[in-house]
């Protein structure tokens, strides 16, 4: 077909390779552009006017305008508006942040966002051709995506006392909310299963022949694929199991809200839930467990490739465990956003706000249901997987709640992002509806970023004090 | 001592005793309360309940609550409560959100005596009753509050707030049966206990949680709140509305606020984050503290005053493991650092000096100026003899006016109006801004103009000869010269001898350059375009040469007085620029403004010694910034980063206060340096609103969201206007720039047929 187009006009004209904006909900379940609301309208309008684009994350995030509106306006005011870091640093810092996951996606993008505010393109052969100073960001990085545990003050000091590659207390933290804002939305583009976009590679039908080489798209993180769109759940599970399925977790859900009161576990038992939900979560994992090793071009980006999400006990080591009564978001991270980035904290603290209250009273098929004991649980298990531990909450409740398949899910976008693949984003909540499950995928984002920046500021608050 | 005598009456006869002291706790503290007797501490966190006795020299730890083998989350404590009747009740709040009563007068080892598991979360806040025994109220971050009888088993009534998680509860001293408790939505409710179904009064005290209230000991309706905005605000809760009567701004989150005892005016704060340190205010000075303490190392958690009666004994609890207790003649006071003189300069150069009365009065003997006005001024109202401010609260303002027309500064803004900066060959440029300087009588400007074209323009066309003999003539004949480029320095004709030697030595090197680029004319002629090829080493060895010789020659390069000052600032770069950058394609293509400047002369400019031309430009920032554009990259190599930096923004915030906004952005535009040109990048946001509706059009500049209406049309072609769009100030008709000029060329009324005479400057 190419080769007729060539004949008949003498040109090739670019076709979208993808079936829109994710690989993982049918396009006719996604909005469509003209078809939206006034407010939709507006959101994309902003979006357009900010990016100059209408991208994929933005067609899948705009299930949930609230949250979108929120989500966009922090987004613009990291990446354009008044902050500590040149324009070019803070695109840079978003591709080391998305190539720790092997996100191409959103390397793509910012490769040229970078460019375009005039980045030097010799940065984007490595980071070794970076400057000093973003090259000591790298080890902060590494550690905040996989293990965010053993961020230390020491790590900060390094940061802040290098010579004249030293950063500044504002631009660090400028520079950390970058990078967990990054992590944690290549958890999206990878939970969600977003296309390329049809100008980066990978995206469209051809490789236009002069584009530099950095921005090759790469599908080969085993979530590839259109056969598998064609598989489809034909052999899974039958509808009416799945259905139950729905029935079984509402009736846990009256069960927990009921008994609550009468039951009555004893300290030990509530201290020894944690743990065991925290060990637990490192064996929930995919079966198909082997060592995918990063993608050539956008592995440029960061060192030390080897260096992925590891559990906590598997290692022998002991992490305490970081209780959020002693510090938390509200109280002290807030704080220290704020006053050394403002407007920040607030931006970021009701997307926070947003994304855990976010509820449209919905549970598949069923109205009127209060899911906030659901969305309790699935943001206190990502913590937990993090060894953030609340004090109040009683870990019993998330292995009534969540099934194996869904924590597989959840604890593969979080913590190895680039191993999500189609079969697990069907085989979990098979009756919910796409826009509950890119609702989930919020969740899962919102409580990641907000785990990562508890760890980096808490490190920040005991190298000041 | 009068002070002390009433204290003692307040205390019944025991005056309390005691000097500033801490003591090592083994774990963090999260709150402290005090019993009723004064004597004792209790001191409650994550990982440690007790009780510690409070002598005259030290802390002595009386009792640990933390019994049993296996730690429990139950004792993992958020706040502590004593009650202020009962002496042996104490209540906790813990993470797990139960609430714990203890009965130190139980027998046994384990004082516990009763456990409520009604919360869900965290209970941030537990309050007994004032005067009540069995009442205790908690707030936790479920959003409910809840009241217990410690006579019965559960609670007696629970309040749902409505609004998120409570942060703090406190019941009224003086009302029985009022409490208020705070919201981390920003909200404070009033309730009576009797109504759980709904509360009394609701307000918006903070923006974002608020984390503390506290009631007033002796005024009945103030209450004070502190919240994670930085403020504490006063309300007059008496007012049909609660009224907001006094507003400290501070410098972190407010995470607790006490009322000092016997001081109507003051209240104690400490902050959860980033600032350690307890600040006691007065509520009517909010801008400096009254007192400070800053005994602890890491945040403080838990403040109260020791008696009820007594403003002068603090304790305090920290995350860093420490118990204190301040006293109050010991804390700092900021004020006392504080700078009390204030000078301000007025737009029309008038200076204007505030300092302590007693200063002035000291120095009013030497009047600066003639036509000093002293006011005595606004500060001066009643005052209240027993605050501790009196001696700073009086001031004395002075004026100090400038003569008319000595300040005038109408040279600079014409000067910077008709200087040409870029587009024209270099000789022009010198010779445009030569004129313009001669034009306003700036003789010394216009010469110097004169020099820089001579020396960087001319080396093909007049011999070396004669211009070594002009230049050392310019040096000679003693221009006023302040050679050394000092922004501060701005009074002119100050020449001291070294800098006059300094001069001298700049003039020497200069004849060197020239006569270096002299001799490479010849070479220059012979290969017009390809000047550039010349061979970095067959320069290098001549200018070497050349300089070798005059070393030998020129007595003042051995004078022993400056030789680290002569050498490192002229003879190295000069050797040093030459090896470094051989003249490449690149190099030339960024002259392109002056394509006629060939390589030889490329590199006698990279080398030439700034100071020769900068040492002429006395104390001006604007000559100096008009230079370094002008020369571009033939002198730009040779100053160093920072201080072309601090030239451009110096000029550039001279030429903003003049109003100079086109100039100002032409010089950002024509600066290389990075930290300048990225001035007009930031704020570059343009706010409009609708013509229409005269809301804010957020979006897109063009279209209003609300009224659906393209808000600006011009009104000659009308179409929408989405770039520049110009308008007269007397009618608001406007359109595209391009259209209203060509508009305007034909006709002077407005073209939107409104018949007004449009005016446009």
């Amino acid at each position: 077909m190419m080769q007729t187009e060539e004949l008949e006009l003498g040109i090739r004209i670019p076709r979208p390779l993808g079936h829109g904006p994710s690989r993982f909900i049918p396009e006719k379940e996604i909005l469509q552009v003209g078809s939206e609301d006034a407010q939709m309208h507006a959101l994309f309008a902003d979006s357009f006017a900010a990016l100059g684009r209408l991208d994929n994350i933005t067609l899948v995030m705009v299930f949930h305008p609230q949250y979108l509106e929120s989500f966009l306006k922090t987004q613009h005011y990291l990446l354009q508006m008044d902050g500590p870091l040149p324009l070019h640093y803070r695109h840079y810092i978003g591709i080391m942040a998305a190539a720790r996951h092997q996100c191409s996606y959103l390397v793509n993008l910012h490769v040229n966002d970078f460019l375009h505010v005039g980045g030097d393109p010799k940065w984007l052969n490595g980071l070794e051709n970076a400057p000093q100073k973003l090259q000591n960001l790298g080890e902060l990085n590494k550690v905040l995506a996989h293990r965010p545990w053993l961020i230390t003050k020491e790590h900060i000091e390094g940061l802040l006392k290098a010579e004249e590659h030293s950063w500044s207390l504002a631009e660090l933290v400028h520079a950390v909310v970058l990078l967990t804002h990054y992590h944690s939305l290549a958890s999206f583009t990878f939970g969600c299963g977003i296309s390329p976009e049809i100008h980066c590679d990978g995206g469209h039908t051809f490789r236009p022949p002069s584009v530099s080489n950095y921005c090759i798209c790469d599908i080969t993180n085993g979530n590839h694929s259109v056969d598998e769109m064609q598989v489809n759940s034909a052999g899974n599970v039958s509808v009416s199991d799945s259905f139950f399925e729905v029935e079984a977790l509402m009736e846990k859900m009256r069960q927990l809200q009921e008994c609550r009161d009468e039951e009555e576990a004893s300290q030990e038992e509530m201290a020894s839930r944690f743990e065991i939900e925290k060990r637990e979560s490192m064996f929930v994992f995919s079966s198909d467990d082997e060592e995918v090793t990063p993608a050539r071009d956008v592995s440029r980006h960061f060192e030390d490739t080897s260096y992925g999400y590891k559990d906590f006990s598997r290692h022998g080591m002991h992490v305490p465990t970081f209780r959020v009564q002693d510090y938390c978001w509200e109280d002290h991270g807030y704080s220290l956003v704020n006053r050394l980035y403002p407007d920040v904290g607030q931006l970021i603290d009701e997307k926070f706000h947003i994304a855990y209250n976010l509820t449209y009273n919905t549970m598949a098929m069923h109205k009127d249901v209060d899911t906030s004991m659901l969305r309790r649980a699935i943001w206190n298990y990502i913590h937990c997987m993090f060894g953030i531990r609340y004090d109040d909450y009683d870990y019993g409740e998330i292995n009534q709640l969540l099934d194996r398949s869904f924590k597989v899910y959840i604890k593969t976008v979080v913590c190895t992002p680039e191993k999500v693949t189609k079969r697990m984003y069907d085989s979990f909540w098979r009756q919910f509806k796409h826009s509950e499950k890119v609702h989930v995928n919020l969740l899962l984002i919102e409580a990641r970023m907000q785990a990562e920046l508890l760890y980096a500021l808490r490190a920040i608050t005991r190298y000041m004090t | 001592m009068e002070k002390m005598s009433r204290v003692t009456t307040a205390l019944g006869g025991s005056a309390l005793t005691g000097r500033t002291m801490h003591c090592h706790l083994d774990a963090p503290a999260n709150a402290i309360s005090v019993c009723r007797d004064a004597a004792q501490v209790v001191v409650a966190g994550r990982s440690i309940f007790k009780i510690y006795a409070i002598e005259d020299e030290q802390f002595v730890e009386k009792l640990n609550l933390r019994v049993g083998r296996k730690p429990s989350l139950n004792l993992s404590c958020a706040d502590v409560v004593w009650h202020q009747m009962d002496e042996n009740l104490l209540a906790t709040a813990a993470t797990n959100g139960v609430v714990v009563t203890w009965n130190l007068g139980r027998p046994s080892r384990n004082k516990q005596d009763q456990l409520f598991t009604e919360h869900k979360r965290t209970v941030n806040k537990v309050c007994f009753h004032p005067t009540e025994a069995h009442v205790l109220l908690s707030g936790s971050q479920d959003g409910f509050m809840k009241c217990f009888d410690l006579r019965r088993k559960d609670s007696v009534s629970t309040f749902s707030g409505q609004s998120e998680s409570v942060r703090d509860v406190q019941f009224s001293i003086r009302d029985y049966f009022t409490f208020a408790s705070t919201f981390e939505n920003g909200n404070v409710q009033l309730w009576d206990i009797r109504r759980p179904d709904r509360c009394e009064r609701m307000f918006t005290a903070h923006n974002g949680p608020v984390f503390c209230c506290d009631w007033h000991p002796e005024d009945r309706g103030w209450l004070a709140t502190g919240g994670r905005d930085k403020m504490v605000k006063v309300w007059d809760m008496t007012t049909h509305r609660a009224k907001e009567v006094h507003c400290v701004q501070t410098i972190a989150s407010v995470a607790r606020v006490k009322w000092r005892p016997e001081c109507r005016h003051h209240l104690a704060t400490c902050s959860m984050m980033v600032d350690h340190n307890i600040y006691v205010w007065d509520v009517r000075r909010p801008f400096v503290p009254a007192a400070m303490f800053e005994e602890h190392r890491d945040v403080t958690t838990g403040i109260a005053w020791r008696h009820p009666h007594d403003p002068s004994f603090l304790l305090s609890g920290s995350k860093d493991s420490t118990l204190c207790q301040h006293l109050f003649r010991d804390a700092s006071q900021p004020v006392e650092r504080a700078n009390p003189e204030g000078l301000c300069y007025g737009l029309f150069g008038d200076l204007a000096f505030a300092a302590k009365e007693s200063l002035v009065a000291a120095e009013s003997g030497r009047k600066p100026y003639a036509g000093d006005r002293r006011h005595p001024i606004f500060f001066k109202r009643k005052l209240d003899p027993a605050e501790p401010f009196v001696g700073l609260a009086s001031s004395a303002l002075s004026v100090f006016e400038i003569e008319p027309g000595s300040g005038s500064m109408s040279w600079f803004v014409d000067t910077a109006e008709r200087y040409a900066l870029a587009g024209r060959p270099l000789a022009e440029l010198c010779d445009h801004n030569a004129k313009v300087a001669r034009e306003l009588g700036r003789n010394q400007v216009a010469q110097t103009w004169t020099m820089l074209r001579i020396i960087y323009c001319s080396p093909g066309l007049a011999p070396a000869t004669s211009l070594n003999h002009s230049v050392g003539k310019g040096s000679s004949c003693g221009l006023p010269l302040m050679n050394s480029f000092n922004l501060k320095d701005m009074a002119p004709g100050l020449g001291s001898e070294t800098r006059l030697d300094r001069s001298k030595g700049d003039t020497r090197s200069d004849t060197v350059l020239l006569d270096s680029s002299a001799t490479l004319i010849t070479n220059e002629d012979n290969e017009e375009t390809e000047g550039s090829d010349v061979p970095a080493d067959y320069l290098l060895g001549d200018v070497e040469g050349e300089e070798d010789e005059l070393y030998l020659l020129d007595p003042e390069h051995a004078h022993p007085e400056e030789p680290e000052y002569v050498l490192p600032q002229e003879a190295f770069p000069l050797r040093h620029e030459i090896v470094d950058t051989p003249p490449g394609p690149e190099h030339l293509q960024d002259k392109a403004d002056s394509p006629h400047v060939s390589g030889s002369e490329a590199d006698a400019a990279s080398s030439a010694p700034m100071d020769s031309s900068f040492s002429l430009i006395s104390g001006d920032v604007q000559m100096a910034v008009s230079v370094l554009i002008v020369l571009g990259e033939r002198v730009r190599k040779d100053i160093d980063e920072q201080t072309q930096e601090h030239w451009y923004t110096s000029y550039i915030d001279l030429l903003q206060r003049f109003c100079l906004w086109n100039v100002s952005n032409q010089v950002v535009k024509l600066s290389t340096s990075r930290a300048v040109s990225c001035l007009n990048q930031a704020s570059t946001t343009l706010h409009v609103n609708c013509s229409h509706c005269k809301r804010p059009m957020s979006g897109r500049g063009w279209v209003c969201d609300r009224c659906h209406r393209c808000a600006s049309t011009c009104a000659v072609c009308h179409h929408v206007v989405k770039g520049l769009f110009v308008w007269c100030q007397g009618c608001s008709h406007g359109g595209h720039l391009q259209h209203v000029m060509k508009w305007l060329e034909g006709s002077s009324h407005c073209p939107a047929g409104c018949g007004h005479l449009c005016e446009y400057s």
